[in-house]
């Protein structure tokens, strides 16, 4: 880019539906991963805190897999290898975009192993006595762990998860490896298109600034007026 | 009620109990005490299996606490346990830590434990505040609160362990109230307490424990006019100084 570089923001207006297009596959794929990753982590934190060996190592080389290896390699993994698996084992559709499918899986799995740390943390955040006075009441360890710590684990994680789907809103402009059109993937082909990538790239980001800073604002406020009451 | 028959417990190479034998029969009230690390409070929750126990057995109500095939949390659906702090369940409101176990455990309907709880809130004195969280009660009013909360489950006997050593000064008394009166009323009771003044007026038997082992277990006059052992002299004498 040279100094003199002239701007030139018209080809935008045109594009708006496509863009807005784009961002509804983005927020898909985030509301998908962030609910999946939310409940397989729950499992996953509470199968490593499971007395049977097979199950806590199990969880614990999952979770340490997921997050040892690349965020995009694992993307183009569930792109390459499983769709046709994945089209047999949910008995989709011929016609159904596998793209879209195995991101979704792809991020809920990766993400779940994030959770999951989270939600670990979150547990153990909870006193010991809770558990005792659970217990002390008859209840079984499944019924203490639903009726009275994780109620007030996920009172506690809710800033820390509202963050991991910030980080995950963000990431998953990394689909543009499966050449899905996501919001950053259809702000690249349109600025592409136009001759116009360095305008649209502009835009895209101060679009992801405003979501993701507005959310984490949000995410504060939230953390404030809990820890008042 | 409650029979302890030669109970040891370890972490790693440290003794917690040695050979602790001690019962507690229907409508007694047994007061454990002792300085601080001998084992008084590891020894009530051993009773109800919050903590397990390697050599000896426990019997509650009839039912091996230490047997593999017992059905633990029944067990301790029937055994009420006050716990230093309180630990009511902050996310809920007063007078539902009084009925989630009914309703959960024990299957009452929702109405039944309703009616419930709030008769054990009037008879703690603290009906009016069945909205409100346990964060806005003073300390000795949760304690209250987790009485009644184990009162609800209609338990044969209650355990105690330190029910007033987190609270301030004044409201010791309030607790000491409600733990007097169900004494009165035939409930079988087995406190670990620091109060000397309650074990005097309400205890039939007071168990002493030093580093593990039960050092007297006296009725509770022969305890406070002639204690035999030199520790509870001294015990007993440092803690009625003030």
């Amino acid at each position: 880019m040279n100094p003199g570089y002239a701007f030139d923001w018209s080809s935008i207006p045109g594009a708006l539906p496509f863009l807005a297009q784009g961002m509804g596959i983005s927020l898909e794929i985030t509301g998908v991963a962030v609910v999946a990753g939310i409940v397989w982590g729950t499992c996953l934190a509470i199968l490593r805190r499971s007395p049977l060996r097979l199950l806590s190592w199990g969880a614990a080389a999952y979770v340490n897999l997921f997050r040892a290896v690349p965020l995009v390699m694992v993307l183009l993994w569930f792109f390459l290898i499983v769709p046709q698996l994945l089209a047999r084992l949910l008995g989709l559709p011929p016609g159904t975009d596998m793209r879209l499918v195995s991101a979704m899986l792809g991020f809920s799995l990766f993400e779940s192993a994030y959770y999951a740390e989270i939600i670990r943390a979150g547990i153990d955040s909870v006193a010991k006595g809770q558990m005792a006075a659970a217990s002390a009441l008859g209840m079984r360890p499944a019924q203490a762990m639903r009726l009275v710590i994780l109620p007030q684990a996920f009172r506690n994680m809710v800033p820390l998860l509202l963050t991991q789907g910030i980080i995950l809103f963000q990431d998953t402009s990394l689909v543009y490896v499966s050449a899905l059109a996501d919001f950053f993937g259809t702000a690249y082909k349109v600025g592409d298109r136009d001759g116009r990538l360095v305008e649209l790239l502009l835009f895209a980001g101060a679009v992801y600034f405003v979501i993701c800073y507005g959310a984490s604002l949000l995410a504060r406020a939230y953390q404030r007026r809990t820890r008042m009451a | 009620m409650i029979a302890i028959d030669k109970v040891s417990k370890h972490y790693g190479a440290f003794a917690v109990l040695t050979d602790c034998s001690a019962r507690v029969d229907k409508g007694e009230v047994v007061v454990v005490c002792g300085p601080s690390g001998s084992g008084k409070s590891t020894l009530i929750k051993c009773v109800n299996g919050l903590e397990p126990f390697e050599q000896g057995s426990i019997v509650v109500n009839g039912v091996s606490v230490g047997d593999p095939r017992t059905d633990l949390p029944r067990l301790r659906s029937q055994v009420g346990m006050v716990f230093q702090h309180f630990e009511l369940f902050p996310h809920l409101t007063i007078m539902d830590n009084l009925t989630l176990a009914q309703v959960k455990v024990l299957g009452r309907d929702k109405d039944t434990a309703r009616e419930k709880g709030r008769a054990l809130l009037e008879r703690v004195g603290l009906a009016a505040q069945a909205g409100k969280h346990p964060a806005q009660l003073s300390g000795g009013q949760q304690q209250r609160v987790a009485i009644a909360r184990a009162l609800a489950m209609d338990p044969v006997c209650m355990l105690f362990d330190e029910p007033t050593s987190a609270l301030d000064p004044e409201m010791i008394n309030e607790v000491l109230d409600v733990m007097t009166e169900l004494a009165q009323e035939g409930m079988t009771m087995m406190c670990v307490t620091h109060e000397m003044g309650f074990a005097r007026r309400v205890a039939h038997r007071v168990i002493f424990m030093d580093q593990g082992r039960i050092v007297e277990d006296e009725a509770k006059d022969a305890f406070f006019d002639h204690p035999r052992s030199a520790r509870a002299q001294q015990f007993l004498a440092r803690i009625l100084q003030h």
